[in-house]
Parts: C-alpha cells; structure tokens; sequence
C-alpha cells in the first residue's frame, strides 16, 4: 500500500509542513531514532531563499486559544549553504526531500528552483508564495495574475514536480489555486498560517486601565497556526480540491488521524503535519499509523532522476 | 549530550511537594536516560492541558531538571500561569506527557577553577543537580524575591541568600554577593540560571573579570527540538542562537545582551 504524488512513490500520506520539523536538529536530539522511525513520508524543508536570512528578531512567538502565532522570519542559510551543508545530511534521511523555496521575483524563484531541479538529492519542488511582490507590496501568492505569471515563467526552469504553497491571506483562495494549475503547477499545498496579530501584554489593574497597543511579536504580526485554524484549512482544501484538477496537500491543525481523514475526504491527496509535531515530534507516525499504513518508511526513496521526461503530473 | 527517547512519553507523577513558594514535582521515569545537568524536559499534564485562562495552555512547557534519582525526575515550578497552574495542580498518581531529557548542558570547570554557581528564583533548579554531580565542593548564591521563595534554596546545600525585600540573608540582589565573592577569588567558572535581568547582570559581571561563565538560558518554545525556531538569543558577532539545541546551557562569550523580554510562556 502506497501513496503518489506526481511520480513520487510515498509509503504513506502523512508528510511535513515546511518550517515545521528540522530534521537535522532532531536528529541531534534523538539520535538513530528519527531516521529508523522518520515520521513523514516524504520530508518537507524550511524555506530557503537565495541569500541567507537571520531570521526576526524575537520575540517570535505567541501562545494563542489552541494554536501559535509564529513570526520566525524564514531564518536559512541562503541556496549555496543549504546546498553545501545541508543538503548532504537531508539526502540520507529514509524519504525523498521536498525542497521548499521563496522569492521576490520571479528571476529569483526561476534561480532557485533551477538549482534544485540540478540537485539529485531533491525530489520535488514547493513555492513559497506567502512572499510580497518588491514592486506591489502585495504577496504574490495572493494575487491570481501574479502567482499564474510567475508559475508560467518558473515552470520550463524544473523538469521535477512542483508544488506551489497557497497563502490562505487572499480574498479567493480557490482563484489562486486555479491560476497555480493554470501556470503549470504539478499540486497545490494549503494553508500556510493565517495573518495574525498579538499585543504586548500589560498588567491590568482595572478595567479602564489603558492597554498596549505594541506588537508583542519582533516583526509586528506573525501567522497563526494549530487547531485553530483547522476548521478553516478544510474549508480551503475542500473547496481548492473540488475545483483543481492537480493533487491537493492539506494542511491545517492536524493533531490526529480523524483531522487527516477529514482533509483525505475532501479531496486532499496527502496531508501534512505542522504544528502537532512541536508537541509531539512523532505524530506524524501515529497518524500514518491510525490511518492504516505500515510506519516503515519508503523502502526505496523514489529516485530523484525519475521524473526527468514525464509530463507535468495531471492526475 | 544525553540524546531523548523521539517521542513524547506519558509517565507517572510520584509525588508534588511544597518548598515554599515552590513545588517539586517527582516523575517516575524507570529506564529512562540519565540528564546531564542543564539539560530540559518538555512538559504537559495528560489530561485538562487546555481551557485555562485564555484557553491555554497550548503547548508544553519547558522545565530544567533540577534532580536525578535512578528512576525519577524532578522539576521546580512555581505558578505563574495557565501552564505552570496547570501542573502544580497535579499530584501522585496522575500522568504528565515528557519529552526529553533535551538541550546541552553544563561544562565542567576548567583549568582547576572552582564552580561558583548563582541562581535566583526557580531558575535555581539546574544548579541543584549540578552540585550533585560536581566533584568538588561548589560555592552556592541564591537570590529570591521575599522569603516564601526563598524556602527554595533548600533544593542545594550550603547556599548563602540574597531577598529582594531582606527577608532572608542578604537584602539586595544576588549579584551583591557575587562581586563579593568574585572579589575574594576569580579563578572560578560561574553557572548560573535566574530571570533575565540577572542573567544579564551576571554575565556583564563575568565578562568584565574575565571569568567565565556558563549561563543557563529560558526562551519562549514551541518544542524544544529546534523545529520551532522560536527560541532564539542573538549570538555575539551576529545571528541568532536557538536556546533549545544550542543551549540551553550557553557560553556567556558566546551571547550579547540578555533582553529582559526574555522568557517563556507561563
């Protein structure tokens, strides 16, 4: 029993929302482990841009009624780092390596993503789009025209799949998916963290004490994520998924097996867990596993090369 | 490093005992690998880990360990929150899920100092079990706010204490007694753990002496695993260091300025 997606032969459909799992740090904190019991079926990098990012300056995050606000600021170490240092390490993990990107152009995501297409050690591609445009100010994955005329220019740079992320921040989610597909993308992967705010705290010492009107958040506003958001993420993906003909990822405050089958049901092909894994670093496993498929990893990593000549995955 | 089981574990709660202000929660962990001292565990209760104020807590929350018997864990927490109410709540019997032991912890001295450790509040608790380990005998200075606090200071052996209000041994901060004993002999290596504006004071302290300290920091964090990224102190010289894989025990020449912001979800 398996699940595919553009070509890649998964052993399970339970895979890593990017940002959301460092698979090198936990390895460093639970040794062989992670890799004999790798809870994700294929794994999901954080956002990587061309040059290296520090990330925001903290205070990052927030804990909000059954969810997180994050404001982490993609912190990577920029293309050449990830490609040198840990690229090499990621190629080793049980399960193929879905290297996630962003951009502010389309020369830069073109940039990109040519050089991950040159990588063997990466199986497919995902667009990070929740980025804003240098010119507009707008993020380009919120703006059908935008995202159709960046996708149709990136396309001819990447013979791999490639998975443009939805911004759930637009006014037409499902106008955006359609445009994602319409420019030449393999599957669509929804929602990424909904726009959010967090003030700092103050004490109160009665209720016409003044409150604050300071971000708590390093950066201002950050993205919310967790349970919270779960009524929302299935809504998108339904609604995404009845309408796209390319494979759907969802994603959005899955804790259990029951949240994932809600997504599968809807019409998502995989399903990904974000949030779930800072509480639990396996529960990628045990929803794969409550869901009906043997835990073992992919026993053969669908090679990276495989791809090279196949039309766009329609199916 | 001692590297954590990859999962979270549900263990038994052998007993939560007052010490002042304070409780000593005791886990039972029969097989589980032995801390290295400043090292963490992530914490949640088994059951009502939500629906408190604000409808928190969310996430698990990150607790020193403040000492090792062979099967059982112990952690000092105090209430001052919707996640620290929710376990001192809690009492033998009931279940916790833990994920850890996680971080890196304290180096021991070098070049012959002498261990000098410095604590203020609950931040004391890696301390204690850092004196259990250490081979010789450690100078111990603890600060607390008032006196019902600083019952805490039981946790270690011969501490000298410093009150905020002068209710209990020195009145003043903690960092009185450290220039005094600094003063009287600086080939020592200084461990210390506390709230943030100590932290910082300490650390300034030190690196104006020349003497090194190991700090051990609290950052706000989602997991605990470097996942999150949200644990972040800026690094001397540039960039960010994540206090849960790169600490939280941290090299005081390694950090800049210790923000009073820092800290973590209650």
């Amino acid at each position: 029993m398996s699940v595919e997606l553009c070509g890649l032969k998964l052993a399970h459909p339970v895979i890593n929302g990017s940002g959301t799992f460092d698979a090198i740090a936990a390895r460093r904190a639970f040794g062989e482990a992670v890799d004999a019991e790798f809870p994700f079926a294929a794994y999901v990098s954080k956002t990587i841009t061309l040059q290296a990012r520090r990330g925001n300056p903290p205070p990052r995050l927030w804990e909000a009624p059954g969810g997180l606000v994050n404001s982490i600021g993609l912190p990577n170490r920029g293309l050449a780092g990830y490609i040198a240092e840990d690229l090499p390490e990621l190629a080793t993990l049980p399960v193929p390596v879905i290297t996630n990107v962003m951009g502010s152009t389309a020369a830069e995501i073109a940039e990109l993503v040519e050089a991950c297409d040159a990588r063997a050690e990466i199986s497919a591609v995902e667009l990070n789009v929740s980025c804003p445009n240098v010119n507009t100010g707008l993020d380009i994955g919120a703006d059908p025209r935008q995202l159709e005329k960046v996708v149709r220019a990136v396309r001819p740079r990447i013979g791999k799949p490639l998975i443009v992320k939805l911004t759930p921040n637009a006014a037409d989610v499902v106008a955006c998916a359609l445009a994602a597909e319409t420019g030449g993308a393999d599957a669509v992967s929804l929602i990424n963290t909904l726009r959010a705010l967090a003030l700092e705290p103050v004490p109160r010492s009665g209720p016409s004490a003044p409150s604050s009107s300071r971000p708590w958040l390093g950066a201002g506003t950050g993205g919310l994520s967790g349970p919270a958001i779960r009524p929302v993420a299935l809504a998108q993906v339904a609604a995404v998924a009845a309408r796209v003909g390319i494979p759907t990822i969802g994603m959005g405050g899955v804790c259990s097996a029951a949240h994932a089958r809600d997504l599968l049901d809807v019409g998502a092909r995989l399903v990904a867990v974000g949030t779930e894994s800072f509480r639990d670093p396996t529960a990628g496993a045990k929803i794969a596993r409550e869901l009906g498929f043997p835990l073992s990893p992919s026993p053969t990593p669908a090679r990276p090369d495989a791809h090279e000549g196949e039309a766009p995955c329609r199916a | 490093m001692s590297q954590a089981p990859f999962a979270r574990r549900l263990l038994r709660i052998t007993g939560m005992d007052e010490l002042g202000a304070y409780r000593v929660l005791r886990i039972a962990d029969p097989g589980g690998p032995e801390p290295e001292p400043g090292q963490f565990a992530m914490l949640a209760a088994a059951e009502h880990w939500g629906g408190g104020e604000d409808e928190r807590p969310y996430l698990a929350r990150a607790f020193s360990i403040a000492r090792w018997r062979e099967g059982e864990v112990h952690y000092l927490m105090e209430d001052v929150g919707p996640g620290t109410r929710r376990l001192c709540e809690l009492r033998a019997g009931e279940e916790v899920w833990v994920l850890g032991p996680l971080g890196q912890g304290f180096a021991v001295p070098e070049d012959g100092r002498r261990a000098l450790l410095v604590g203020g509040g609950v931040g004391i608790a890696p301390l204690a079990i850092w004196q259990d380990v250490l081979a010789s005998e450690a100078t111990v200075l603890l600060g607390f706010r008032d006196g019902p606090r600083a019952k805490g200071a039981a946790l270690l052996r011969g501490a000298r204490i410093a009150t905020d209000d002068g209710s209990v041994g020195h009145h003043g901060p903690v960092t009185d007694l450290l220039v005094e004993d600094l003063e009287r002999g600086a080939h020592a290596t200084v461990y210390t753990c506390g709230p943030p504006r100590m932290l910082e004071a300490v650390r300034a302290m030190c690196a104006a002496r020349g003497v090194p300290a190991q700090l051990a920091l609290e950052a706000e964090m989602a997991c605990g695993f470097g996942a999150c990224y949200g644990c972040v102190v800026p690094r001397r010289g540039g960039g960010y260091l994540r206090v849960c894989v790169d600490g939280p025990v941290i090299d005081g020449a390694e950090l800049e300025h210790i923000d009073a912001h820092a800290g973590a979800p209650a």
